[in-house]
């Protein structure tokens, strides 16, 4: 019943976001600003997971691939299919989930416990709109960027570390980064990583706008946030899955 | 002016207003008194439209603020200025974007008249030289005079200020007092003052109304609250041996 209760008030929420916003030359302001907060200020936690990934994938790929049949070039194949299809729209999402997340909870919902949010409704605005929506776009607009950065980035990780370590030959590699490209697979990445930006921003939206309480309360909606849009990234990442892939 | 007629409001079993009624005249600074958990806060949110009344109407110079569709709501909130507890000044902004912001939803006014009215709302609470701090940066005395720049910003009709004196000293408190009672009457305004202060109350108290277990106990303004036989107010505004003596020496001998 809770969770049918969160559900309704959810949707009921989307409908204010989604509500007549007041002047639209501010909001593109804000979703500029958004942009520069959520995504730009993120780039650089991304870079350096994905390089790491990236070479994590390949060492771990090249050392179980040990049969003489299996040719070299498989290591690139099996890297860039881990990459596009799942490391980087979905694990970066999650990355994010815990960062963003965590950020847009605790910032609406210390807005909300110092009455902030009270004093934008008092004066006729619609704070849920003025304060959510451009959050929801930006994300929505930067988070494929930052996607398509982390698979270059991760592919990148993965020839650096073939290089230097010789797991497999960097020509091998990249003769398998090209082999049976189906450029679908990046699009199907670009539209999980579009549904995730929005489960992201949303989800933790929600918790902060109706945070009560004080400080401790902003907390727990902050951690409650990130743990809801990670259970529904990973149910929307199967869902997704088995009505773009099958 | 505001009429409150027969307004009720609940939270789950908890009865926390009953049947109140009650009018704020305009150009008056009208008070709301009453022990902590006596009502005044849900009043007031009942008042502006956060809470919802469970029973009774709120009446803005007639109109039925809570039968009224989300437009017409919009445009009485946007005829209300409300200086909050905490000044609920947003972090992100400087000072004067703070006292620009409802300038910038709903005036129309160019980017240069804008400015030039948030510097004049500014200047008339004595804020000068401070408008690209931001709200961390000042004292609480100086957020609450930027709170209440920002609400006459949109020349409001309606001025509800929660608690304007609480964490602030004896003087600025009697600063913030005056502030309000003259914009209240410079811009013929209905200002609501939620306060615990009873300085504030004998200083200013024109229109008081007495809460008590979240029922209208009294009203009436300084003079009738000094000569009150009510005990319940008694015990509430002469709670200390100094107002006490106060009062004896503001009615004079008996």
């Amino acid at each position: 019943m809770n969770i049918l209760y969160h559900v309704g008030r959810y949707f009921e929420f989307l409908g204010q976001v989604f509500g007549r916003p007041e002047r639209m030359s501010l909001y593109g302001r804000r979703v500029a600003e958004e942009i520069d907060q959520l995504g730009v200020k993120s780039l650089g936690i991304v870079a350096l997971l994905s390089v790491f990934m990236g070479a994590v994938i390949t060492i771990q790929t090249a050392s179980n691939i040990d049969a003489a049949w299996i040719p070299d070039y498989v290591v690139g194949f099996t890297a860039r299919q881990s990459v596009i299809l799942e490391f980087s729209p979905t694990i970066i999402s999650l990355i994010l989930a815990g960062k963003v997340g965590s950020n847009i909870a605790a910032e609406v919902g210390t807005m909300r416990v110092k009455e902030q949010i009270d004093a934008l409704d008092i004066m006729g605005v619609n704070s849920a709109s003025y304060l959510i929506l451009p959050k929801i776009v930006a994300a929505m607009l930067i988070n494929p960027f930052l996607i398509v950065i982390s698979m270059f980035l991760s592919i990148f990780g993965g020839w650096v570390v073939s290089g230097l370590t010789g797991v497999v030959a960097p020509n091998a590699y990249i003769e398998g980064l090209q082999w049976d490209f189906d450029p679908f697979t990046v699009t199907y990445a670009l539209i999980k990583t579009v549904v995730f930006a929005f489960i992201i921003t949303s989800v933790a939206a929600y918790h902060g706008y109706h945070t009560q309480g004080g400080a401790l309360e902003v907390g727990r909606s902050s951690t409650t946030a990130v743990v809801f849009s990670s259970v529904v990234i990973l149910i929307a990442n199967y869902m997704l899955t088995q009505l773009l892939l099958i | 002016m505001i009429e409150v007629l027969g307004l009720s409001k609940r939270f789950g079993d908890a009865r926390v207003l009953t049947d109140i009624t009650a009018t704020f005249s305009k150009g008056v600074v009208n008070q709301v008194i009453g022990k902590s958990g006596s009502g005044k806060s849900v009043l007031a949110k009942c008042i502006v439209g956060l809470h919802r009344p469970d029973e009774g109407r709120v009446l803005y110079d007639g109109r039925p603020f809570h039968e009224l569709d989300l437009a017409e709501k919009r445009t009485i909130r946007q005829e209300i200025g409300m200086l909050f507890q905490s000044a609920a000044l947003f972090d992100s902004m400087t000072v004067l974007d703070n006292v620009m912001f409802p300038l910038r939803m709903f005036a129309s006014m160019t980017a240069a008249e804008m400015e030039k009215r948030a510097r004049f709302c500014l200047e008339r609470v004595n804020i000068v030289g401070k408008d690209a701090l931001f709200p961390a940066e000042l004292s609480g005395g100086m957020q609450k005079r930027v709170g209440i720049a920002r609400a006459i910003a949109m020349n409001p009709k309606y001025l509800f200020c929660d608690e304007p004196n609480s964490g602030l000293d004896p003087q600025t408190s009697i600063l913030i007092d005056e502030l309000i009672k003259e914009i209240t009457e410079e811009y013929g305004t209905t200002t609501i003052v939620i306060t615990h202060d009873m300085n504030s109350v004998i200083e200013t108290g024109q229109n008081i109304l007495f809460l008590h277990t979240g029922r209208c106990w009294w009203t009436g303004d300084r003079d009738a609250l000094l000569a009150s036989d009510n005990e319940e107010l008694k015990a509430f505004v002469f709670a200390s041996e100094l107002m006490r003596q106060a009062r004896k020496g503001l009615l004079g001998p008996a």
